[in-house]
């Protein structure tokens, strides 16, 4: 048997199945209902005027509403939300989350703010933005990583493999906490996908996830259990 | 306006009631109704079960029957969906394409012909009772049928109109029915329940194909609980 | 009567007289229907966006060629290793290579409902591969050897008594009727098999042309570790899962998670877009992606039906579905239930043997009403049955509408019938419910109506003027 990498043997069935496709499309069909069209071109002059952002929910337009608004989602979520004001404040409430939650070791990766923390903390350290064990990782209590981005609409958190120190990091141990920036809170999944756009291309993050709460699972008589697989704790403390 | 009055077979010989209402309502209005011998069926029921050559016979004759009408007014939705939303697919593509479009634009079913063609929700209607209006999934979904109703039975001195918590089939659905008894049965249960959950006396509607479910459904449990057609209520005084 | 049609009717029969099936399945669905229609409220304008939704899927759609060949140049750019499939077995049979060059033997697999289309875990088991669903619903189904009840919730049927006995039995754990504990049990055990496998294998929600990545909703995390530790990633996906755009997201994943599960989205909404780049330090190594046809070429061939492809399988169809709520997921015989299981099966599996799916329908229009991409489904079923019937007329229903056509057109022969309709109906009273009764589907469970004593024409002649 040959090697998958190779030659799976079934090189033709690509042109096959174009074929049938283009073969299928020869024949128009009708167009969807009837209703305001969507003009693409609309999305050529900026993020203002996505049309799309008409009618997804409402999300705000300052600071504080966009605030007020990713505060409320990610308490109906139930992850944790806290404005810092200062560095300190971080450091300090960062202090006393490893006092209540009992941390041992750490999961982090290197950036900026989680530099700052973990020094702080003076826990061992997995960092998985080198060569690690998953073994390793699953030891650890809780995953503390930076983000792309807040989104206010959703209460959700911007994670890419990039700035999160990989794929495992924000979703193996049981907790995770987010460090992000104020300007890094934005309305809406819109401007979430022009930042995405902006900032990463030509070569995107080979992971990129939008985290909007802690894991969890209605599979059992859609009862709400935290933590199915992912982590049952998200905090994010923005400063 | 020369109104003409379509009543299917069904209606015709086990329901007539609701057609010789539907004549005293628009007559109170002081309008002229017609009743072409010619016309028992739409020919809904080859249609739904994919015998569209059988179907265009019996709607052909329909259709050539009320091509001369100035307004086809209807009591069913079922039958108003056929006329007015299907018979131009129907007929597509056939000599009596044009045909069919126009009639499709002067097919109006009942509630709505009264609401918003004749702008009227008073009939000078008097029904003591506590009703509940159950929505034929033809009428709400295929021609938008569901205040027009509701209008005309809130004008209704002493009734009192209670509501369903939603809306769902009664399980009729023409040949399936007959086809898929057990299931059909089972969604007309779960109507009948919802029907009896609200404290209704009446179970009212637009559709006599979804009342004669019921309604039998309701007899063979024994329930006190009866059906009546919105038309038959509008008629009493 | 095919063989799908009698095993359709006979489970039909006995679940639709299951009162306690029926009140398990309306009480799940009762707690859905409440979060969908708030979460449904809070967009600005619902139907438009339907509306968008609808017309970007068409888009798509009808231009599927350009939009896959700029899908696999981008996945391929990033050295992803894509492969297509004309056939399930042809899906399988890469897979299963895939498996032995990389000498693997655990497989870890998050929800893929393609998958199930194939019969993947039964060919894998059949090779002596240990296959694992990650997902909680779709693992406690394959505990009890049965397939997915529901294409987003798998065991939507099970109380926590019947999922408790299943772990009892199948994992050894303490019965317990804790749901919390019940998923704790779960976790635990699948923790190993995240860390230990050799293959992690997904399905895909979308498949974005203009970045070239997957799109995978989820709630637990499991899609996530199943895509992050494993040496080799694979994902199998249809080909209908295109979407022009990386921003058309921003429509899809809150339509999705809205109709599938009343959220505003899901708990994780993530993009794959090749194996582990340089710079990155976790991430499988090797990821493979295998665009799937089995005949949904066919369907696209049929401009009347082809918006059955628009379908992002968020199952709001089921939901609604008055027989879909009476029978279950389970009665379909076949991996797509509900409305839109109804009107594709026909196309994917032949339209004679799965015809009977969409006579199984009254038609009620509900499905069509919800679906986020406005797929006509309930006229599809419609022509299914039109289709079926050109293509193998029945000739005992053609000679009955026949028949009813020459009664009905001919007022004189209506009138006669109508007489001996009066005469036979006292007679049948004594046939009624019984074997010989000629009404007997109906009277069965019901009563009929009696013809009236003057009928609504004979009241109308009378008032006419003499001539």
């Amino acid at each position: 048997m040959q090697p998958a990498n190779q030659h799976s043997g079934f090189e033709g069935e690509k042109e096959k199945i174009l074929g049938r496709i283009r073969e299928a499309l020869r024949t128009e069909a009708p167009h969807p209902g009837h209703g305001p069209a969507v003009d693409r071109q609309d999305e050529k002059h900026g993020p203002q005027s996505s049309p799309i952002r008409q009618w997804l929910p409402f999300a705000g337009e300052t600071f504080s509403e966009k605030l007020e608004l990713f505060k409320s989602n990610a308490t109906m979520l139930r992850a944790q939300f806290a404005l810092l004001e200062s560095k300190d404040e971080l450091l300090a409430r960062i202090q006393s989350l490893r006092e209540e939650e009992r941390w041992t070791k750490v999961g982090s990766h290197s950036g900026q703010l989680t530099d700052l923390v973990c020094r702080e903390l003076k826990l061992p350290i997995c960092r998985t933005d080198q060569p690690y064990q998953a073994a390793d990782l699953e030891t650890c209590n809780v995953g503390i990583t930076e983000c792309d981005a807040l989104i206010a609409q959703t209460g959700s958190v911007l994670v890419t493999s990039r700035s999160a120190g990989g794929r495992a990091l924000s979703i193996l141990p049981p907790h995770h906490v987010v460090l992000a920036r104020r300007d890094q809170l934005l309305r809406d999944l819109p401007e979430g996908f022009e930042l995405l756009k902006r900032s990463y291309p030509p070569s995107y993050p080979s992971f990129i996830s939008f985290i909007t709460g802690p894991s969890r699972t209605g599979d059992i008589e859609r009862i709400l259990v935290l933590g199915a697989h992912g982590p049952k704790k998200l905090t994010i403390l923005c400063v | 306006m020369k109104i003409t009055l379509f009543v299917p077979c069904f209606v015709d010989l086990m329901f007539p009631n609701v057609g010789i209402s539907m004549v005293k309502v628009l007559e109170r209005l002081g309008h002229q109704v017609d009743c072409p011998e010619a016309v028992a069926c739409c020919g809904q029921p080859a249609y739904n079960s994919g015998y569209w050559e059988e179907a265009r016979v019996v709607a052909g004759q329909t259709l050539k029957t009320l091509e001369a009408s100035e307004a086809v007014v209807i009591g069913s939705g079922s039958c108003g969906a056929m006329l007015k939303v299907f018979y131009p697919e129907l007929f597509a593509g056939t000599p009596l394409a044009d045909s069919a479009r126009r009639l499709s634009g002067k097919c109006f079913e009942f509630s709505d012909f009264l609401v918003n063609r004749l702008g009227v929700t008073d009939v000078g209607a008097r029904f003591p009772a506590k009703v509940t209006f159950h929505d034929g999934c033809h009428g709400l979904r295929e021609l938008g049928t569901h205040d027009q109703p509701r209008r005309l039975l809130t004008q209704v001195r002493e009734l009192a109109l209670l509501e369903m918590p939603d809306k769902t089939c009664c399980g009729f659905g023409g040949t399936f029915a007959a086809k898929f008894p057990m299931i059909s049965t089972a969604m007309g249960e779960v109507r009948c329940a919802a029907a009896a959950g609200t404290g209704a006396e009446y179970i009212v509607s637009n559709d006599s194909s979804c009342l004669m479910h019921l309604q039998g459904l309701l007899d063979r449990q024994g329930s006190k609980m009866k059906t009546i057609h919105l038309a038959e209520i509008l008629a009493q005084s | 009567m095919s063989a799908p049609s009698g095993q359709f009717k006979t489970q039909a029969r006995q679940l639709s007289a299951d009162l306690r099936h029926r009140s398990i399945i309306q009480t799940a669905l009762g707690k859905y229907e409440a979060v969908r229609d708030k979460t449904r409220d809070a967009f600005q304008d619902w139907q438009a966006a339907r509306q968008a939704a609808a017309q970007i899927k068409w888009d798509a759609v009808n231009h599927l060629d350009q939009y896959l060949l700029q899908f696999v140049s981008n996945l391929e750019t990033r050295g992803t290793k894509v492969h297509w499939a004309s056939t399930g077995d042809q899906a399988k049979e890469i897979i299963l290579r895939i498996i032995a060059d990389k000498k693997a033997k655990c497989i870890v697999k998050s929800k893929a409902m393609t998958s199930e289309e194939v019969h993947l875990n039964e060919a894998l088991a059949h090779a002596g591969f240990e296959v694992v669903e990650s997902d909680l619903g779709e693992f406690i189904v394959q505990l009890r050897r049965e397939a997915p009840y529901h294409i987003v919730f798998p065991a939507m049927h099970l109380t926590r008594g019947e999922i408790s006995d299943v772990f009892a039995r199948e994992l050894g754990s303490a019965p317990t009727d804790n749901p919390e504990e019940l998923t704790m049990i779960a976790r635990r055990v699948l923790r190993h098999k995240y860390i230990e496998a050799d293959i992690g294998f997904t399905g895909a929600n979308f498949a974005v042309a203009e970045t070239g990545m997957i799109s995978i909703t989820e709630n637990e995390g499991n899609a996530r570790l199943t895509a992050a530790l494993p040496p080799t990633m694979v994902t199998l996906l249809g080909i209908e899962k295109i979407l022009p755009r990386f921003e058309d997201l921003a429509l899809f994943l809150p339509m999705l998670a809205t109709m599938g599960t009343g959220q505003p989205l899901t708990c994780y909404n993530s993009f794959y877009s090749g194996p582990r780049q340089p710079g990155e330090s976790d991430g499988p190594t090797e990821y493979h992606v295998i665009l799937l046809d089995n005949r949904r070429t066919v369907l696209l061939a049929d401009p009347e039906q082809r918006d059955a492809l628009h379908c992002i399988r968020c199952g709001a169809c089921l939901n609604v579905c008055p027989i879909f709520k009476n029978v279950g997921g389970h009665t379909y015989g076949t991996t797509y239930s509900g409305p839109i299981g109804s009107v594709l099966t026909p196309h994917l599996r032949g339209l004679q043997d799965w015809k009977h799916l969409s006579y199984a329908s009254s038609l009620c229009g509900a499905c069509t009403q919800t679906c986020p991409v406005k797929i006509d489904l309930h006229h599809h079923l419609l022509q299914n049955r039109r289709n079926a019937s050109r293509q193998k007329p029945s000739f005992g229903e053609r000679l009955a509408y026949r028949f009813f056509a020459f009664v009905v057109n001919r007022p004189a022969v209506y009138r006669l019938a109508k007489q001996l309709g009066r005469c036979l109906q006292p007679l049948h009273t004594l046939v009624k419910g019984g074997p010989l009764d000629p009404a007997r589907a109906w009277t069965r469970t019901r009563e009929l109506p009696r013809i009236a004593p003057k009928t609504f024409k004979e009241y109308w002649r009378e008032r006419q003027p003499r001539v």
